[in-house]
């Protein structure tokens, strides 16, 4: 078990390994479909992005946040599936040079490569885990292009140890969920 | 419970002649409410049963870490009376019994309240659009099947499920020379080409028959009935017990990520079909499916967290 702090360097996120288990401390943000395609387009077009973007940890989450005492607190915030980015994220990575990625249910052999040329790793996250997840994110700092909605708008999170997230696939593109797929039983 | 000075509800369950007027102790759309905070926040106890003995014979060390987080989740859940997942779904009603054309307000009204005040994730959107009306309602919202009966009772259930296990679901429509081989690999292959997606270990729904729409909703209602509860029919209770213990040899585990704990539970629901088709429908239900019913009696309303529909 391993304690990580954001902001994640480079050499921090090689040195993990598959299935490694890990918590995790400090700021990152949420991310699904619809921020994915915000964010490339606009920075394929050269407009502003939220600066947070650039080398982080980008949790694929759509959480509950509910209204607490002049502030905002997250109540359920567990991973969603990340396979539905698998088509705009190893643009994302390489644009943003993400560091991590947390989520479910793992990532195309695309992003892995993206993942080892940048650096990145992807944490898997217990699925439906979302209250335990949520206990961990101490505070929300902000949320930007709020128009997407709750699910899909970009929250500024701060943590304290979330976890257990699971080193699933690791920066030398091995994938834990390959090496199951490959191993799968499927005869009667 | 409602304040004393708010007039008793009545409810008039039947058709024509054929009914009679219920006092309630709650109106149907408070009811229905009941229903999705029970069914988001409590898991029922027949899948925490399911979860407590995978834990026991697990032997994967990370499937072990999952399943034990799995669990403190729902205690957690319980105890502070939040959605066990974020992803709060879209539910699919069942109302069963006798009733008249009101329950589908009542339940919509059930819904637009349970957003605000429980509150769930605001998930539907127009399909093309992708506008939020912020309220889980929209056109054909909430999904509301009707299964009049003779029955005394109004009995209204809901499914939740989100969409990491609906965008899984699976529709075949083999060849009858496929036969039962045929079936077994179709209802295999979809819940391990799924892998971790849809949140396993969770409940296989399956649907073999009917027509190409009834087969999908059989398979759907198949994840309404407690793990607990018997197939009646010797010969689905097999293939059901068989595909169990298959797909747990597969080796998929927890999220995809490798033990022996993929499934709790193969629910299999049948119906005729064409001699020319054989329909196949597979719907994974997440490790969170959540359910819950209300049978409502001119004595009683009974909760339960599942029904054979």
């Amino acid at each position: 078990m391993r304690e990580l702090r954001t902001p994640l360097d480079e050499k921090t996120v090689r040195n993990l390994k598959l299935g490694d288990t890990v918590y995790l401390s400090g700021d990152m943000i949420t991310g699904r479909d619809e921020m994915h395609i915000r964010a490339i387009e606009h920075s394929r077009q050269g407009r502003p992005v939220p600066g947070e973007i650039e080398g982080s940890v980008l949790y694929h989450c759509g959480p509950i946040i509910v209204s607490s005492g002049g502030g905002r607190k997250a109540i359920a915030a567990g991973p969603t599936t990340s396979a539905r980015m698998n088509s705009l994220e190893p643009e994302m990575i390489r644009r943003f040079g993400i560091r991590a990625i947390i989520g479910k249910g793992g990532m195309s052999k695309e992003v892995g490569d993206a993942m080892r040329e940048v650096g990145c790793v992807y944490l898997a996250a217990v699925g439906g885990a979302a209250v335990s997840l949520a206990e961990s994110i101490v505070e929300i700092r902000g949320a930007e292009w709020a128009d997407l909605g709750m699910a899909e708008a970009m929250w500024k999170l701060r943590t304290e140890r979330m976890g257990p997230l699971i080193v699933a696939m690791d920066t030398e593109g091995g994938s834990l969920y390959e090496n199951i797929r490959s191993k799968l039983v499927r005869d009667i | 419970m409602r304040d004393a000075a708010v007039p008793p509800v009545y409810l008039f369950i039947g058709n024509g002649d054929e009914g009679i007027m219920i006092k309630l102790p709650e109106p149907v759309d408070q009811i229905v409410v009941n229903l999705l905070k029970a069914a988001n926040t409590k898991l029922p106890p027949d899948i925490g049963w399911a979860l407590e003995a995978a834990a026991g014979w697990e032997a994967d060390p990370l499937a072990r870490t999952q399943l034990g987080a799995i669990m403190d989740n729902v205690k957690k859940a319980e105890v502070l009376g939040r959605p066990m997942c974020q992803d709060t779904g879209i539910p699919t009603f069942y109302v069963k019994g006798r009733f008249d054309p009101s329950v589908r307000n009542e339940i919509m009204k059930g819904v637009r309240t349970a957003t605000e005040t429980i509150p769930l994730r605001p998930n539907t959107v127009d399909p093309l659009t992708r506008e939020n009306p912020g309220n889980n309602l929209g056109k054909g919202m909430p999904s509301i099947h009707y299964i009049p009966t003779d029955d005394d009772f109004l009995e209204i259930s809901v499914l939740i499920k989100g969409a990491g296990s609906e965008n899984m679901t699976r529709l075949a429509m083999l060849n009858p020379s496929d036969g039962l081989a045929g079936v077994k690999k179709f209802i295999t292959d979809s819940v391990l080409d799924a892998g971790g997606r849809p949140c396993p270990p969770g409940i296989v729904g399956v649907g073999i028959g009917g027509s190409a729409d009834e087969c999908v909703s059989m398979a759907k209602e198949a994840l309404m009935s407690p793990l607990d509860s018997e197939n009646s029919d010797p010969v689905l209770k097999n293939i059901e017990e068989e595909l169990f213990v298959r797909l747990n040899g597969s080796g998929l585990g927890p999220m995809g990520l490798g033990g022996s704990t993929t499934v709790l539970g193969v629910k299999i629901r049948t119906a005729y079909c064409h001699t020319a088709s054989l329909p196949v429908a597979v719907s994974i239900g997440c490790w969170a499916t959540r359910r819950a019913s209300a049978r409502i009696t001119n004595t009683s309303i009974e909760y339960s967290q599942g029904a054979d529909l």
